[in-house]
């Protein structure tokens, strides 16, 4: 009874939806095969529960003293009962009763779980505590109990039925209020809105519970197909509905006492509990499972235009007209191509969405389905990165995540997991390899490497984890590094020293590095070349000595001008780039950021342009001419 | 507007001691910026002024008073959770005016102010960008015609095209309103760009503090020079040492 909703709720804060997803939900619902049969019989049920009574009223109620008990036949398709009633339309005409029994003690049961459940949101803090305990105990009995229990305080007949049903209810979702109403007090719209000063009633009805109401709809959903079941199971018990009335519970019972004579009557009343439960119960989980996985919107992109196969020599790590494409024809990544040489430190930025994450975890195989990662070249050491074995990319290339906190493991020592990548890519005995992590921690100038190895993650701050996530990367032999955003959550005195870590390793190791970051001056003050990406391709490529002499791109001028630094002008406001990055959905057949662009023109909104070399390890994607872009980047007349 | 005092405020969380008796004063009409790293204390420091933290010890004052409910508003650092996903943009903004105000024009006013269309209140926020959310977040901030604005982070989140139209708004609007403000960030060069006079806090305590030419300057506590050599800089060079 509502049970699975308390385990529903536990499993994590409930997908919130923004409202215009509201209808889209109810559209998912109804296409599915489970939503679509469930909808029709609930509709079925409403019918007959409102027109069963006017039009067979009087036949489920006329006594036929020469039918008395009688079996199946084509006059009484169930039989009759010991008064010679129509038992089939009284099954109907009990409909009625049956549904709108068990809707009211679900609506009861919902109301009072609401307001036991957001009670403590709106108490004071003590009278809170009260409640939430109170709550916790009654979860505790199951359900049918606490019915049964409350039937024999309110005593029986209907009210008491209903009661008790509503009240069984009742603890459940008071808890799922309570854990749903907890996710959302925690986001910041909450506290942005009490320090506006409202209160905490208006807090509650306006904020909490339209962000709640979704899940709590669907599990009353589920709740109204166990209250029906439950109903039926106190009036077949003879502590429900009494006689004169009479429900599906009720004419279940009756029809038992002969069901070894003709199973008929008992079966039908069954039947209709059996559908009519199974009809709710479906109904709100297709609708949970809508709720959950909204579908994507499906948009096509008109294909990126071939990008000029380079096939000048291959480096470390040769990348040529890469793509990943999601289902939906959505391609993050449209044409990438770029080369990175032994001992070259290389920078990727772009802002969020630009596809560099991608790029990044496409060149280490690590794109999951269904994302399709296709290239003319993707060639790592020399052969094809899909042929090379997992042990080979597991030493040789070493990757470094954003948050290190969720790439360890949190359960086990530090020095044990980095011992595990020697252990399984190099075959090396425990011993060994871990000697070999301490050896490595102390490589990234971890301090007291032995006793740090026998710690925990947590054990260790942000830029210490940080430096033992490469430090796993070096247990190998790392040919390349892949560092994506490894400084953003740090501070600047900890990115500091994982940014020189990073130059060391190549440095000392002569691998290669691609270092993706949002933060321009990052990449300036530590890499070789940049690589700067928009809406999925690379718009520029130079080295990173001439980024603030010789950038020409628009985009590539724009961003720098945009980003303050320690010698900002401060008395200039800074330089905007108007608009927003495009969504991978919404690229048009144009220069992605032709829409942004001071300088674009015509042909800028009807084709794309290629990367093309202007000087040596120089490459631009624009229309515009390099005088034009030499112009325009000097701040000259335009 | 008006001055914003913190006087020896200490925040302690269970054994944790997250502000350590900050003493610390915006002036009337100026910006401070706060710098440090994070777990430095700074949010804990923000949440106090606006009342969503107790102080465990200490003050906190408007103009020498103690009771400043509403009068202290704070821009929260993501834009994605700082709206009512529910709630229309402009009934967001309504929401942080005082009784008696025609909420109608006001929402319009402020939505100018901010360089938003007036004719999108009744949008939601799903249908705005992230720069765009972050106006009608600094926008509601407004609306409750506060003394003091704290704005905590309040670029991080966004992407780096519309950090600059974000942070040129703050400025203009500080200078055309006479905003006492405290701007926290951990980006030096942020809090140097919009700022008057710059704090910097470590281990939750305010270890320097004084005007922002100086502080970037000649700073005095080896942290801030330890800051002000870590941060990123255009035309130097990080060597591998």
């Amino acid at each position: 009874m509502g049970r699975r909703g308390v385990l529903r709720a536990a499993a994590g804060p409930a997908p919130v939806a923004t409202p215009r997803d509201r209808t889209g939900v109810v559209r998912t619902v109804l296409r599915s095969p489970v939503g679509a049969t469930s909808a029709v019989l609930l509709c079925l049920l409403v019918a007959l529960a409102v027109f069963a009574p006017l039009l067979w009223g009087d036949r489920a109620a006329a006594i036929d003293t020469d039918a008395l008990q009688q079996g199946p036949s084509p006059a009484h398709l169930l039989g009759t009962d010991q008064l010679g009633r129509d038992i089939f339309f009284r099954v109907l005409v009990a409909t009625r009763l049956t549904i709108g029994l068990a809707l009211l003690a679900t609506v009861i049961g919902v109301a009072a779980g609401l307001v036991l459940g957001s009670a403590p949101s709106v108490l004071p803090r003590w009278a809170g505590r009260v409640v939430t305990s109170a709550v916790n105990i009654a979860v505790a009995f199951p359900g049918l109990l606490l019915a049964l229990f409350f039937a024999v305080i309110f005593g029986t007949g209907t009210i008491g039925a209903v009661l008790a049903i509503a009240f069984a209810i009742t603890p459940s979702f008071a808890r799922l209020t309570q854990t749903l109403t907890a996710s959302v007090a925690g986001r910041d719209f909450i506290a942005a809105a009490r320090v506006c000063g409202v209160g905490r009633f208006r807090l509650l009805t306006r904020h909490v519970l339209p962000n709640i109401a979704e899940p709590l709809v669907i599990n009353s959903t589920l709740a109204a197909g166990s209250a029906l079941t439950a109903f039926a199971g106190l009036s077949f018990l003879g502590i429900g509905v009494q006689a004169p009335s009479y429900d599906w519970g009720r004419l279940l019972g009756e029809g038992l006492n002969r069901i070894y004579l003709s199973p008929a009557p008992a079966l039908g009343p069954a039947v209709a509990v059996v559908v009519a439960g199974l009809a709710f119960n479906l109904f709100g989980e297709a609708a949970a499972s809508a709720a959950g996985r909204r579908p994507q919107p499906v948009r096509r992109t008109p294909p990126a235009p071939e990008s000029i196969v380079d096939d000048s020599g291959g480096g470390l790590l040769t990348v040529r007209n890469l793509r990943v494409t999601f289902p939906g024809g959505i391609s993050p990544v449209r044409g990438v191509s770029f080369t990175v040489h032994e001992g070259e430190m290389i920078g990727v930025v772009g802002e969020s969405g630009s596809g560099k994450s991608l790029t990044a975890l496409a060149v280490s195989r690590l794109v999951e389905h269904p994302g399709e990662v296709t290239a003319d070249r993707l060639e790592f050491d020399g052969r094809p990165l899909a042929a090379t074995p997992d042990r080979e990319l597991g030493t040789k290339l070493a990757m470094v995540f954003q948050d290190p906190m969720t790439s360890f493991n949190p359960t086990r020592r530090i020095g044990r997991q980095l011992a595990e990548v020697s252990e399984v890519h190099q075959g090396m005995s425990r011993r060994d390899a871990l000697a070999k992590a301490v050896d490595r921690l102390r490589a990234v100038r971890i301090p007291e490497p032995e006793r740090r190895a026998g710690q925990y993650p947590h054990e260790f701050s942000g830029g210490m984890r940080q430096r033992a996530m490469i430090a796993m990367g070096l247990m190998g032999e790392p040919r390349l590094v892949i560092a994506d955003e490894p400084t953003t959550a740090l501070d600047v005195t900890v990115q500091r020293e994982v940014l020189r870590l990073l130059a060391r390793i190549r440095a000392e190791r002569t691998a290669g590095v691609l270092l993706i970051s949002h933060d321009i001056t990052v990449v300036a003050q530590t890499c070789d070349r940049v690589l700067v990406m928009y809406a999925g391709r690379i718009v520029e490529e130079l080295p990173t000595a001439e980024l603030f002499t010789a950038a020409r791109h628009p985009y590539t001028t724009a961003l720098l001008a945009a980003v303050p630094d320690l010698d900002t002008d401060r008395d200039a406001p800074l330089a905007v780039i108007p608009g927003r990055p495009p969504e991978p959905g919404e690229i048009g057949p144009g220069c992605p950021f032709a829409p942004r662009c001071p300088l674009a023109g015509d042909r800028c909104r009807t084709e794309e342009p290629e990367l093309t070399a202007m000087a040596d390890g120089h490459r631009v994607a624009c229309w515009r001419s390099e005088s034009e872009l030499t112009l325009a980047a000097t701040g000259g007349p335009r | 507007m008006s001055e914003l005092r913190f006087d020896a405020v200490s925040v302690r969380y269970g054994h944790h001691l997250a502000v350590d008796d900050v003493s610390l004063t915006v002036p009337s009409g100026q910006v401070v910026g706060l710098v440090g790293e994070s777990g430095s204390g700074k949010s804990t420091l923000a949440a106090t002024a606006v009342g969503l933290v107790p102080a465990t010890a200490g003050r906190v004052l408007v103009d020498g008073a103690e009771n400043h409910l509403r009068k202290v508003q704070m821009v929260f650092q993501d834009p994605y959770s700082s709206l009512d996903p529910r709630m229309s943009i402009g009934g967001s903004i309504a929401e942080a005016m005082p009784r008696g105000t025609d909420r109608r024009a006001e929402v319009a006013r402020l939505l100018e102010l901010v360089n938003l269309d007036p004719g999108r209140a009744t949008a939601l926020p799903s249908r705005l960008s992230g720069g765009q959310r972050q106006r009608v977040a600094l926008a509601r901030a407004l609306a409750g015609r506060p003394e003091v604005v704290i704005a905590d982070e309040i670029t991080s989140a966004l992407d780096v095209s519309v950090q600059g139209a974000v942070l040129n708004l703050v400025r203009d609007l500080q200078r055309q309103l006479g905003l006492s403000m405290l701007f926290i960030s951990h980006n030096l060069a942020v809090v140097r760009y919009v700022s008057d006079r710059i704090a910097v806090m470590k281990s939750g305590r305010i270890v320097e503090e004084g005007p922002a030419e100086r502080v970037l300057a000649a700073p005095e506590h080896p942290y801030t020079r330890e800051l002000l050599a870590a941060a990123p800089r255009r035309h130097t060079r990080l060597e591998a040492s």
